[in-house]
């Protein structure tokens, strides 16, 4: 991979005694093997309280959008609908802002700026989700409904096919307000990545295209990125992957309701949320078994989404290596 | 080193200690609706006896899991169980203390109190069938008041609850449409509005919204400040949600003509009674007998029917009348010899 050239074979075995290398193989392979197994484990343990619930809906789980405790009747449509849309609000969002965050400070911003500003966006990082839930509904969510919301209903409410994801009483509170909070959530994750690797590239090659005449655009666009794509898919995937799973504040201002309506300003659930608010007083075996069947479909999803991100990354890399 | 263990493990003995006495904790969970009265109580009667009373507030239908495994002495549930039920599981059921739920709403210019629905005007607001404040439904009951053009949003609790589960008894009480439809328990399937989570949640929410309409405990009604709605009560009257009209409700409800209490207080008959008014129950197993850590349980409730009271109020809650505390220490001298 890098420019060191000494393989393992040739790293010098020192022969103690054939027990402690053996004894300290086992060690590592047991600490990297604990991971598999917990993860397995975690993941068959979910499965096998979910299958009651999968057993009785069947595939019908999937796309029924009842949620009723007193019929039990149960079905997932809703939760995994505003999982998926309010991430991608806040991916929507969340990457051009990391983005720009990270070329300002490692190309534009003076030197004497870059400190201060990247300290704050960590300090970001540290704040507890139900601070932002909070803030989220008593600061955010009536910015939104008093400012935000009535100007894109009456913006893009009109149009065609974008209408319908715009419609609706500017309540405030919804997959449009939660997305974006959860995009504030993620940003540090995602901006503090890209700037570390956007400092990685190696000093020669930046000079060598400044020398060749390239602005600033063309550096970043043509040398920066490239050079880093991996990790930066490694960072944004991060981002998505906390954003699939946030609990405390997606559930102060989501709505916490079980009725599908596509509008982005309509409250809606996500997994998580509907798993944080009904865990505790799901009497019956069948809903308890649905939570948990929820909570498997997060698992599938976040697992679905990365190995999609792996894919992608393969083609990039393999993209580039052809050129 | 070893001192320092040694101290850790005497001062861990020393904290233990009075758990390992059966008799002198007590272990309860459940309800969320009585905790902070449960909390109170405990704290005095520690301080007078001793005894220890460690509560969780895990939520009614954990207390009901958790009193059936006999991981605690008592549980506490907002919802009633069936004699059938309870003589299945063997356990007995007596109510604690009693509170109320009260509709909230956020209407600017209209002062506390001011409002007045009736049970089947509540249904159909939460049936997202009247969608206006100034809907004929609504503007008939308030010949007085100008009611403005506003779109009403639905506040419910997005978690299970007792509160929800005595705020849809009531509706489905008023509604045949409502118990047809959606029915009854701690959650159902809402058909409109947001979901705030606990009581905190949902005041928070109807504060928000311009417009919305929710359902509280009393307490939040009072330590927030909101503006509440007068709800018609199965006598006609438009009672105030307080002491008196709560009490007026225990006192009409006919605890006699039922077996283990099993008795939900909402649409009360009495003149004054508050339409929705709420019971806490609290279980024991029965095969234990008045013995051990039960006789603990028992001599703490009677403490607190005889002496609680001033806690009760203060805390917005209004304690049993004296002819039902009878009918449970009757009760538990039948059941619990």
């Amino acid at each position: 991979m890098s420019g060191m050239a000494i393989s393992r074979a040739e790293i010098p075995v020192r022969r103690v005694g054939p027990w402690g290398d053996r004894l300290f193989r086992l060690l590592l392979a047991g600490a990297a093997i604990l991971v598999l197994a917990l993860l397995g484990g975690a993941a068959l343990a979910i499965f096998w309280g979910a299958l009651p619930a999968f057993r009785h809906f069947g595939p019908a789980f999937l796309t029924g959008s009842a949620w009723d405790p007193v019929r039990q009747e149960f079905g997932a449509l809703v939760p995994i609908y505003g999982t998926l849309v309010t991430s991608a609000v806040a991916m929507a969002t969340a990457v051009p802002i990391s983005f720009g965050i990270a070329l300002f400070l490692t190309e534009v911003a003076p030197a004497w700026l870059r400190a201060p500003i990247g300290a704050a966006i960590e300090l970001l990082a540290g704040i507890p989700s139900i601070i932002y839930g909070m803030w989220g509904l008593f600061v955010f969510a009536p910015f939104m409904a008093d400012h935000v919301e009535p100007a894109l209903t009456a913006l893009l409410g009109p149009l065609p096919v974008l209408g319908v994801l715009f419609d609706g009483p500017p309540l405030g509170i919804g997959m449009l307000t939660a997305g974006l909070i959860l995009s504030i959530m993620v940003v540090p994750f995602i901006s503090s990545v890209m700037r570390d690797v956007f400092l990685l590239v190696p000093l020669t090659l930046r000079e060598a295209a400044v020398g060749l005449g390239a602005t600033r655009w063309e550096l970043v666009w043509r040398v920066v990125l490239p050079h880093t794509k991996s990790a930066v898919m490694g960072g944004i995937f991060l981002g998505l992957g906390r954003a699939l799973g946030e609990t405390m504040a997606v559930t102060f201002v989501l709505g916490n309701a079980h009725e599908f309506s596509p509008s982005l300003l309509m409250p809606s659930t996500s997994i998580a949320a509907a798993i944080a608010n009904e865990f505790t007083e799901a009497d019956s075996d069948l809903y308890r078994s649905s939570l948990i069947a929820l909570g498997f479909l997060l698992f599938a999803i976040t697992f679905v989404v990365l190995a999609l991100a792996k894919l992608l990354l393969a083609r990039l890399t393999a993209g580039e290596t052809r050129r | 080193m070893r001192s320092a263990i040694a101290a850790l493990a005497l001062a861990l003995m020393s904290g233990l200690a009075p758990g390992f006495a059966a008799a002198e904790e007590i272990t309860g969970a459940g309800s969320t609706f009585v905790y902070p009265l449960l909390a109170k109580w405990s704290d005095d009667y520690n301080r007078q006896s001793g005894v220890k009373i460690n509560y969780q507030s895990i939520g009614s239908g954990g207390g009901i899991a958790q009193i059936k495994a006999g991981t605690v002495t008592f549980g506490a549930s907002d919802m009633p169980l069936t004699p059938a039920d309870l003589h299945e599981a063997g356990l007995i059921q007596f109510p604690a203390v009693i509170g109320a739920v009260v509709p909230a709403v956020n209407l600017p210019g209209i002062a506390p109190g001011a409002l007045r629905l009736t049970g089947p005007a509540l249904a159909d607001i939460y049936l997202g069938r009247v969608k206006t404040w100034n809907d004929p439904e609504i503007v008939s009951l308030n010949p007085g008041l100008t009611l403005p053009a506003l779109a009403i949003t639905v506040v419910h609790r997005s978690d299970g609850s007792g509160t929800t589960f005595n705020w849809v008894d009531y509706l489905a009480k008023v509604s045949p449409e409502w118990k047809a439809r959606i029915g009854e328990g701690t959650s159902v399937s809402w058909p409109s509005g947001v979901g705030g989570k606990g009581n905190e949640g949902v005041a928070a929410y109807i504060q928000r919204i311009k417009g919305a309409i929710g359902y509280l405990e009393y307490a939040y009604i009072l330590q927030n400040k909101m503006t509440y709605a007068l709800v018609q009560n199965a006598a006609g009257q438009y009672p105030a949600p307080g002491k008196a009209s709560f009490q007026a409700a225990a006192a009409s409800a006919e605890w006699s003509k039922t077996s283990d209490f099993d008795l939900v207080l909402t649409n009360a008959p009495g003149d004054n009674a508050y339409p929705i008014t709420a019971t806490s129950f609290i279980l024991i197993h029965r095969a234990a007998g008045a013995t051990g850590a039960v006789k603990s349980a028992l001599d703490f409730f009677r403490w607190a029917f005889a002496h609680g009271g001033d806690d009760a109020e203060a805390l917005a809650y209004v304690p049993l009348p004296a002819s039902l505390t009878a009918a449970i220490e009757a009760y538990w001298q039948a059941n619990l010899p």
